[in-house]
């Protein structure tokens, strides 16, 4: 392997995993809904939009940094969640249908009302929030003159991980160290030993939600210094939550984590080897690989070592 | 009358073209008869037995550039898509089944919305094959008229609806039913659900090949954003049969008339036509809320509301 080689595969392993960190948050909202609320919520990558324009408006008419404006957005993101979940999904969980599928296909309604609202809104224009630090980059050489390899690491990228990671650790403080995390928790696992435990399951499923959101929102914010923004980009948000969910394994927080990183250096090898195009299929390929050979996702594996089985 | 009202329905239907309809109403009743098509298939699968897919855009598209490749790379007539198709599409459906039948429920609904998208990609991407984003144009098209298009449609939709029903009176439809109501069950009474399962899906995936060997035809161009669709295929399908009826026979015919027209009324008014998903969407949710098991299937409900008006 010639140094250029080497070179390149690092690069490409280093954002791939920065990417990872940013697709793990989106993971984490899904797997979130997924455990407690039992349904999926197909407007997720939609949701995610929703911050991101949240993020933009206030980039281009107050000149707030986007990574500031997660301070604002988050709680937008959240009650839209909440909204969303008492007066729609919440309803729709009552109604009896032929179709048990019911839920996901109201997310879906949803989540076509979201993305329509902004392209009426906002136009289908591709937008940017050109901050000044956007080609910013850190170098390898700058920092070792000797080094045989040249490597650098874009400093939007860098930050937005570093708050990614933050967030995620917040939040597993959340779901493990306080009262509500651990109700959030118990009502996963188990509805109905919650309700007799005396959670408000309705309450918690709410919250849950709105959290949901808000964490999506969030990524959102952390997207836009380094991406673009078009009303319909929730879609493919939307899958690449579920593959990483699938990735690992549904309803586990340390699943969706690993998923996230996995599918980011996977997404971002295919797309330096096979050409950009290809991306969005290397991500099915491990989707549907998983669904055939780990059918229970990446933490089973580990899972099953523990337990001797 | 209740048994001749199909056979009134496709004669009337056929009736249709001899007084003198312009082009413009012709091509609305096409549109109404190939939905239709793509409902009753889904409608077999997601409705009778329980499998709801998200991703019937794959099958209208492999039917779609079946049709198109053979005009394309090997110089023979488009029409040799629908039959060609029914080979093509099986072994679609085969490969699709065999990786998403596994999955149950909603996780199902996903695997077939991911296997959609694959599979817009790929067409995107293969340019050797598909052309990629350039799309495949049919230069010559076989008639000017509508008249024909819609005579053939005319003659799928009502070979669709009878094989439907044909399947759905047999044992095989008393198997979806029960494979929908509790899969475990089906089971532990020894029904091989991944078999009927395996049928149901190839069955809907054919009949929608079909559809989509049509649209080619019919259009005479297609290309992977337009027939891998999501919103426009996968989910409009979806929308016909629940807006119609879930489970019911003639659910995807009353949905796809609802649908097109609202589509098209929705397009007439200006400022108004740019916001069509968002009607589209509030439409679903309301029919969700309000009227889970559709039109059809919630006719008494309807009728009881109206007469409850009236006399109020």
């Amino acid at each position: 392997m010639t140094s250029v080689q080497l070179e390149v595969l690092l690069q490409t392993l280093i954002s791939g995993l920065l990417l990872g960190g940013l697709y793990a948050l989106i993971g984490i909202g899904m797997t979130l809904i997924m455990g407690v609320m039992k349904i999926i919520n197909l407007a997720h990558g939609e949701l995610m939009m929703v911050g991101m324009y949240v993020a933009y408006v206030l980039f281009s008419s107050f000149h707030i940094d986007p990574y500031l404006s997660i301070l604002i957005a988050a709680p937008v993101l959240f009650v839209l969640g909440v909204l969303i979940q008492k007066y729609l999904i919440n309803p729709v969980l009552k109604v009896e249908a032929i179709i048990p599928e019911n839920q996901v296909i109201l997310t879906v309604g949803i989540g076509m009302v979201l993305a329509n609202i902004a392209t009426i809104i906002f136009s289908s224009d591709y937008k940017t929030t050109p901050v000044d630090y956007a080609t910013k980059a850190w170098y390898l050489s700058d920092y070792w003159k000797a080094s045989p390899i040249e490597l650098s690491l874009s400093m939007p990228w860098s930050v937005s991980f570093c708050v990614a990671l933050i967030i995620t650790a917040s939040l597993w403080f959340f779901l493990t160290r306080t009262d509500m995390g651990r109700s959030i928790r118990a009502t996963s696992q188990d509805k109905e030993a919650a309700l007799l435990m005396g959670v408000n399951v309705e309450r918690m499923r709410v919250f849950t939600f709105g959290l949901g959101s808000a964490l999506v929102g969030s990524a959102g914010c952390l997207f836009i210094p380094i991406y673009y923004l078009y009303p319909d980009l929730g879609g493919q948000f939307t899958l690449i939550a579920f593959v990483i969910t699938i990735l690992g394994g549904l309803g586990s927080t340390v699943g969706a984590i690993v998923g996230g990183l996995i599918l980011g250096v996977f997404e971002s090898l295919t797309a330096t080897y096979a050409g950009m195009g290809w991306a969005p299929v290397g991500r099915f390929m491990i989707f549907v690989a998983v669904l055939i050979f780990v059918p229970g996702g990446i933490m089973s594996l580990f899972k099953k070592k523990r337990s001797g089985k | 009358m209740k048994k001749a009202l199909p056979l009134i329905i496709s004669g009337l239907l056929a009736m249709l073209p001899l007084i003198g309809l312009s082009s413009y109403w012709m091509h609305i009743l096409i549109l109404v008869i190939m939905w239709s098509v793509i409902g009753m298939a889904w409608n077999l699968l997601g409705g009778y037995c329980g499998q709801v897919s998200f991703g019937h855009a794959a099958f209208f598209g492999v039917g779609a550039y079946t049709a198109g490749i053979l005009y394309n790379k090997l110089g023979i007539s488009a029409w040799w898509g629908l039959p060609v198709s029914i080979f093509i599409v099986t072994v679609f459906a085969l490969i699709i089944g065999y990786i998403c039948l596994r999955l149950k429920g909603p996780f199902f609904a996903l695997g077939t919305l991911a296997m959609g998208v694959i599979l817009r990609v790929m067409a995107e991407n293969l340019t050797t094959i598909t052309e990629g984003d350039l799309g495949i144009m049919i230069r010559e098209r076989t008639w000017i008229e509508k008249t024909w298009y819609f005579y053939i449609i005319l003659i799928l939709g009502v070979l669709s609806f009878f094989l439907v029903k044909k399947v759905i009176e047999s044992k095989l439809g008393y198997y979806f039913v029960a494979i929908r109501e509790d899969q475990d069950a089906a089971e532990s009474l020894g029904i091989n659900t991944t078999l009927y399962k395996t049928m149901a899906l190839c069955l809907s995936a054919v009949i929608t090949g079909l559809a989509g060997a049509f649209y080619t035809n019919y259009m005479g161009y297609i290309d992977p954003k337009i027939v891998f669709a999501l919103h426009d295929i996968s989910i409009v399908t979806i929308m016909v049969v629940m807006v119609g009826g879930v489970a019911t026979f003639w659910g995807p015919f009353v949905g796809s008339i609802i649908m097109v027209f609202l589509a098209e009324l929705i397009r007439t008014i200006p400022k108004l036509g740019a916001a069509h998903h968002t009607f589209f969407g509030i439409l679903l949710i309301v029919i969700i809320i309000f009227l889970p098991n559709g039109v059809v299937g919630d006719w008494p409900k309807l009728k009881k509301a109206f007469r409850g008006r009236r006399a109020g």
